[in-house]
């Protein structure tokens, strides 16, 4: 079980580092996709159905939009120098080495705090359940809902959707007053 | 696009519409629910717009209803979460129709009707967003 | 404890990508994958070892099943981080138009 996860996590991780420095913008997208594909068989393992189907709609649409975008703009990356060239010397210089160094010194710093701070949670797999014990004892009495995930988004928790559908409704009206679109007479 | 990928589209973007209201539809049985069911039904509406170019449709016209639809839907799920309020003891997103019972199509009450309402709301801005790229696109 | 590591380090490949790119898109893009390390590391809080997916029949409740509670906060913020993706890629596509360009620096520069 661990090791699956541990296989789709790398494989994650490689196509995020691939999405951000590929060439084509195209293939960014692309390697984008890798990621929340991976995601829908890392929710698939850890037994949660109901996240595995909305990803996956959700992934393909966000795709479909990110390329709708490419299509009106451009498709080639920037000419990005990743790193500074100093007349009279070579890449491997100071300046370029201290970039390095501090960046290194910065993840590991924060891998350790992150280490801290999640010393308290136990391992993958040995959980406690707290308030989902409630849940989980009278959910389907209480609720009548076999799906405990939807009477927890709709009954227990009903006030959070109110607030994701108010969000979503805003983000939508946004996006129209940022494009901008003419308006037409009916 | 060619006609093969036209009349491809045009069977099965009703088939994927039909899968869409039944995740909605049985959210409170199997996996799903009104987020999963409302974005599967987007999905067949931007299958459509797609496979067909931009003519296939009045777009503008077609946003301007999404966007109605989209309005009704959050209005609706606050009318009945308000009206959970009102109409039974005072809590706000109170169950108020009979619990019937669980594992049937018909029972837990209004979360089926909070499914459907969550589902017409997520699929109708879905489209809206999808939408409001291709006008923008063709308004150039 | 080793898929937590990971999923932070995932979170850090984001991180990166927001720190360095130029490109707005890039930029985007690393937000996102951002978003769904968080996914991941809220699903996988809420797993228990043998548990089965939390759907109960009511007749053989028998079995543990997994936390119910993160799937739903994660089932929330699925669609919301969808709908600020798309906001973000209009602001991207809006300054595309105005500036011909995605590089942020030469957005900064150009005034008007």
């Amino acid at each position: 079980m661990e090791t699956k996860l541990i296989i789709i996590l790398i494989l994650m991780i490689a196509g995020a580092i691939h999405s951000l420095h590929a060439r084509d913008l195209l293939s960014a997208i692309v390697s984008y996709g890798v990621v929340g594909y991976s995601l829908v068989v890392g929710f698939l393992l850890l037994k949660a159905p109901d996240l595995a189907i909305v990803q996956i709609v959700v992934e393909t649409i966000a795709l479909i939009i990110m390329v709708s975008v490419l299509i009106i703009s451009t498709r080639e990356d920037l000419a990005e120098k990743s790193t500074v060239k100093i007349k009279g010397q070579s890449y491997v210089n100071i300046r370029n080495l201290s970039f390095v160094f501090f960046a290194l010194v910065t993840g590991v710093m924060l891998l350790y705090f992150f280490n801290i701070v999640t010393t308290g949670l136990p391992e993958l797999g040995i959980h406690e359940t707290r308030m989902a014990t409630e849940y989980i004892a009278n959910g389907v009495e209480g609720t009548g809902s076999i799906n405990l995930v939807t009477a927890v988004v709709f009954d227990y928790r009903g006030y959070d959707t109110l607030g994701e559908a108010t969000i979503l409704f805003t983000a939508v009206m946004g996006i129209l007053a940022i494009l901008r679109l003419k308006t037409h007479k009916i | 696009m060619t006609i093969i990928v036209k009349n491809v589209t045009a069977l099965l973007a009703g088939l994927v519409f039909l899968y869409g209201c039944y995740i909605v539809l049985h959210g409170h049985l199997t996996p799903g629910g009104g987020f999963a069911g409302g974005t599967i039904i987007a999905g067949s509406f931007i299958l459509l717009v797609i496979a067909n170019g931009i003519q296939y449709f009045r777009l503008k016209k077609e946003k301007e209803e999404s966007s109605m639809f989209e309005g009704a839907g959050i209005l609706c799920f606050l009318l009945l979460a308000t009206g959970g309020l009102l109409l039974s003891v005072p809590v706000f997103f109170r169950n108020l129709l009979p619990g019937g019972t669980p594992g049937e199509l018909f029972s837990a009450g209004v979360i089926p009707l909070y499914n459907i309402f969550v589902g017409i709301e997520v699929a109708a801005a879905l489209l809206s967003i999808f939408l409001a790229f291709v006008i923008y696109k063709t308004e150039e | 404890m080793i898929p937590y590591m990971l999923c932070f380090v995932l979170f850090l490949v984001g991180l990166y990508g927001v720190l360095t790119r130029k490109n707005i898109l890039k930029i985007i893009i690393g937000l996102c994958v951002m978003e769904y390390s968080l996914y991941l590391f809220l699903a996988m809080t809420g797993y228990i070892e043998g548990g089965a997916a939390p759907i109960i029949d009511p007749a053989n409740r028998a079995g543990s099943v997994v936390d119910p509670l993160p799937q739903a906060i994660v089932l929330t913020a699925i669609v919301i981080g969808l709908a600020t993706t798309a906001l973000l890629l209009a602001i991207a596509i809006r300054l595309y138009k105005k500036y011909k360009t995605f590089d942020i620096d030469k957005i900064n520069t150009l005034k008007g």
